[in-house]
């Protein structure tokens, strides 16, 4: 048995009735089968293992990171998250501080008829059967960092939209690190979507300061109902101390869809799984991703969408921009089952390495067991295209800002899958500033976000 | 378009039985049933005197094989170290293949033909050894050296005849089994044996390193242009063996040659092994090309028996502006395991890939190749093209890697498949490495089955659907047909044909 699953092993030994006081029955209910499937794993990824050649999980875990068992308030500056909104948006925000879940007032007092938004505690404690139908129910206990999480998660968030409800506002979650020393926060976010009904999801990671390592240690289980939409986004704007094993589940139902897209802008070490299980016929899947390396980040995205059912589509479109010493990873599975008939599938990777430092490794996989198919993908690596980069400058154009605004032209078809405008526009901003190089923008804001 | 009609459950197999022609009447798919259900041409056993040594493997066992051989003492070092390295491996099991334990202890690790003294003419070969090949249609005889083909034809690990040797001689190129290679040229053989495929490289490496029996060696000298294609053709006998063959292509600067390989081997119950290594040396401004059709016995349609295929190939461009290129046709083989690879080392050198995998009943492959860019604008194409039916597993495994130092590398990379049939798999594994800014590398596959709109396009011009769908297949395999020699180039599309056959439904 790996060292780093020793650890937390041992912590869960020891603290195993405190770990359950702070929280709640249905989540003490799947704490051993954690454990024990942590213990029979033995070991965390470690580089090298098939689907983990660039990404050590082993090593992200491995430092004595401390974990706040005991529900210790920790002080953060959460009036800053609000500077963290996006203009002409208007969002149904709550924020998680750590793994602590915080709502906002307006969250509190406007809650929409048909939505839930409040802490998988709280939740588990009111909705015992509901949030035990759902939890842990699509997350795969044989990965390690799946019942690590399930063995030390305390509380988390829950979303439920009630069939035939279709939410105007987004719900917005703000994640913030802070803590003074390393810190692990198991973190957990069940959404559930009934039958016909719309959600969008706008969640952002944020760290304050920057003198403590945190590992966040992330498990999101989405179920999207008959005919229900959901749309999950995720930017990541943390620093260099943080490492983030983000894995999201999601289980689709009859004519659903589900749509992510993730921003990795800033950040330390990132490793982000998507395991999508198309479950129910005509049911459409969008995973876009970004990810703006620089100096020594790491970002690597995997995902597995596994069709079922007839008639499913899939359109995946990952790009990757690389400076510095930053590395990158995708690995991309597209699994048609037995008997899935007319599904189409498409996958898309490309990538620029600005530097002589950068890497980049890409992994495109199919696993077809049907015939009656339509599946591709399509994986490039290289840089600027440099006739573009010359016809700018023949313009009068500097070639900095040229390379710039070529890179932001790169990111525009990922920013393009977002439906929310406002959304868009703020990201194109918040891409645009940091090919600037332009970190913190407001003086007064601890999250080290762009204006 | 008639679904029925592409359904083998609704074909009489017994009429149109023997018929060669792959043509399909309008009563149905019967031709094609009969060839698909094991209609192996090169499933014959010979009735050859062989000696076979006990099964299992021991020092004893690498030492009888040297011994046998009349090696020299640094040639059974060189087995001992691998033997002894392999002891401490493991079979490598991250392959997409279902593959039982092999029990290396049950087989037998020598087989050979007998003979007295090694041959002078043909007339000195065992008849019967003449009659095998002359059924797998290999020109051994001398009036078929008119064919300019020069042969080496290794049965059950050991090269039983190479022809035209004093014609190449005469140009300088040296072309013979490896035995007679270590006998002749020890220095040749000391400087480059182990040099691009070490005996430490992989489990299948480390054993054939240990107990390889025979295989070819080429060398052509500087600036000499090989004046045929030369060719060996493998072919396993022997119950109860493995064949563990090792091939040495050594193309010295401004050389050219073309190597052709095929391989054959009995319809039998059990599995046999076949785990070779080729190893391959281009120096500056030389060229290799280097192809295979590859049809081992691939299994009885219920998945009984076949040959599991184990294989190391791998070539080092070594010099500026060398070129390598595979090309392999694989439809046999229950299991192939197989990543043709290319290290392009020298400055601008080139590697290409090209192969048409095509399984079907439950066969399964896991093939590919790997391009290592070390050198500066060094440039690579893969072009594979899978073709899965019945049952079978079909994947392509690839790795693209260019290091810090490959300024201006450039790879593409296309990848098809082709499902024909609605229980089988094709599946795509490439692994792209980059790590220099100004290399470019490009990757695409896509997976689809023959469309209805190309079938009922051709039903409407007159053309039956058996005859559409190898219309189609051959087209889509073509780019990679067009870069076998003329020679094997016929017999691939050829057994590309009886192989799909019946396969369609």
């Amino acid at each position: 048995m790996s060292n780093a699953v020793d650890q937390y092993l041992n912590l869960y030994g020891d603290y195993r009735e405190a770990i359950g006081s702070h929280s709640a029955g249905v989540l003490n209910a799947r704490r051993d089968d954690g454990a024990e499937a942590l213990a029979r794993a033995g070991r965390f990824h470690v580089r090298g293992d098939e689907g983990y050649e660039k990404t050590s999980v082993d090593e992200m875990f491995s430092p004595d990171f401390g974990v706040n068992v005991n529900r210790v308030n920790m002080p953060v500056d959460v009036g800053a998250s609000f500077r963290c909104g996006v203009p002409n948006l208007s969002t149904l925000l709550a924020v998680v501080v750590n793994d602590r879940f915080v709502p906002s007032s307006t969250l509190i007092k406007n809650l929409p008829a048909g939505l839930t938004v409040c802490s998988l505690a709280e939740a588990a404690r009111e909705m015992p059967r509901l949030v035990e139908k759902y939890y842990a129910k699509a997350a795969c206990m044989s990965d390690a960092s799946v019942a690590l999480n399930t063995m030390l998660v305390q509380d988390g968030v829950f979303i439920h939209v009630a069939r035939g409800t279709r939410l105007e506002k987004a719900v917005q979650l703000v994640d913030i690190f802070h803590s003074s020393t390393p810190l692990l926060a198991p973190r957990r976010v069940l959404v559930v979507a009934e039958e016909d009904s719309h959600i969008s999801i706008l969640k952002c990671d944020h760290t304050q300061g920057e003198d403590a390592a945190c590992l966040s240690s992330e498990v999101i289980e989405i179920f999207a109902g008959r005919g229900a939409r959901v749309e999950w986004y995720d930017i990541e704007e943390s620093n260099a101390s943080t490492s983030r094993r983000s894995q999201l589940f999601a289980r689709q139902e009859e004519g659903s869809e589900l749509h992510i897209c993730v921003a990795t802008l800033t950040n330390g070490v990132t490793r982000n799984d998507f395991h999508i299980d198309v479950a129910g016929g005509h049911a459409s899947t969008r995973l876009s991703a970004m990810a703006i390396g620089s100096d020594r980040q790491h970002i690597d995205n995997s995902s597995v969408i596994r069709h079922a059912a007839d008639y499913g589509s899939s359109d995946q479109l990952l790009k990757y921009v690389l400076d510095g010493n930053a590395t990158g990873a995708f690995e991309g599975v597209i699994e048609v089952c037995h008997g899935a008939r007319f599904v189409e599938a498409y996958q898309s990777n490309r990538n620029i390495l600005a530097s002589s430092g950068a890497r980049m490794h890409a992994k495109p996989q199919l696993l077809i067991y049907n015939d009656d198919v339509k599946c591709s993908h399509g994986a490039t690596t290289g840089q600027l295209d440099n006739n573009a980069l010359f016809y700018m400058r023949t313009r009068g154009i500097p070639e900095a800002e040229a390379r710039r605004m070529l890179m932001q032209a790169f990111m525009v078809d990922v920013i393009d899958t977002i439906s929310l405008e406002p959304l868009r526009d703020r990201l194109r901003h918040m891409v645009d500033r940091r090919f600037a190089g332009v970190k913190a923008g407001c003086a007064e804001c601890g999250s080290g976000c762009p204006d | 378009m008639n679904k029925e009609y592409l359904d083998n459950k609704n074909v009489d197999s017994k009429a149109n039985a023997g018929c060669p022609s792959p043509v399909a009447d309008s009563s149905g798919t019967s031709v094609i049933k009969e060839v698909a259900e094991g209609d192996y041409k090169y499933g014959f056993v010979s009735d050859i005197d062989t000696e076979i040594i006990p099964v299992g493997l021991n020092e004893d066992v690498v030492r009888l094989i040297s011994a046998k051989k009349g090696e020299p003492e640094w040639m059974l070092d060189f087995r001992l170290k691998a033997y002894r390295h392999w002891l401490g491996m493991v079979p490598p099991k991250w392959g997409h293949l279902r593959m039982p334990d092999i029990d290396f202890q049950a087989i037998s690790y020598y087989a050979a033909p007998v003979k007295k003294e090694g041959p002078k003419s043909l007339d000195e070969v065992d008849p019967e050894l003449l009659k095998t090949f002359d059924r797998l249609g290999i020109p051994l005889q001398e009036q078929k050296q008119l064919s300019g083909m020069a042969v080496d034809a290794v049965m059950d690990s050991v090269s039983v005849k190479t022809t035209h040797k004093e014609a190449l001689a005469e140009k300088g190129i040296i072309f013979c089994s490896i035995s007679e290679a270590i006998r002749d040229y020890p220095d040749l053989i000391k400087k480059y044996l182990g040099s691009v495929v070490s005996y430490k490289d992989n489990f299948y490496a480390a054993l054939n390193s240990a107990v390889f029996s025979d295989g070819s060696f080429v060398y052509i000298p500087k600036g000499v242009r090989c004046p045929m294609e030369l060719s060996t053709y493998f072919r396993i006998n022997a119950s109860g063996t493995g064949q563990f063959e090792r091939t040495l292509i050594v193309a010295d600067d401004d050389s050219y040659v073309s190597y052709l390989e095929g391989c054959t081997a009995p319809m039998r119950d059990e599995n046999q092994l076949h785990a070779a290594i080729v190893e391959i040396i281009v120096e500056d401004r030389a060229e290799v090309k280097y192809s295979t059709v590859q049809n081992w016995y691939a299994g009885d349609k219920d998945g009984r028996g076949g040959i599991y295929n184990l294989v190391t190939k791998r070539g080092l461009c070594r010099g500026d502006y060398s070129k390598l290129s595979w090309t392999q046709v694989e439809t046999g083989s229950a299991i192939t395991w197989k990543y043709p690879s290319c290290v392009l080392m020298g400055e601008g050198s080139v590697g290409e890939f090209y192969s048409v995998a095509l399984t079907r009943n439950h066969q399964q492959a896991d093939t590919g190749t790997k391009m290592i860019h070390l050198g500066r604008n060094t440039r690579s194409t893969i072009v594979s093209k899978g073709i899965s039916a019945g049952f079978s597993e079909n994947s392509y495994r690839g790795l693209v890697k260019v290091t810090p130092a490959a300024e201006g590398a450039r790879n593409y990379t296309q990848c098809d498949s082709l499902l024909l049939g609605s229980d089988c798999g094709a599946h795509t594994f490439p692994y792209i490495d980059v790590m220099n800014p100004t290399a470019i590398v490009e990757h695409e596959a896509t997976t689809s089955k023959i469309s209805e709109d190309q079938i009922f396009y051709c039903n409407q011009r007159g053309i039956p659907t058996e005859e559409a769908v190898g219309l189609i297949v051959n087209g889509y395999a073509k780019e990679v047909m067009n870069k076998l020699p003329m020679e094997f180039a016929v017999e691939a599309q050829k057994l590309l044909q009886i192989s799909l056959e019946g396969s369609v439904g």
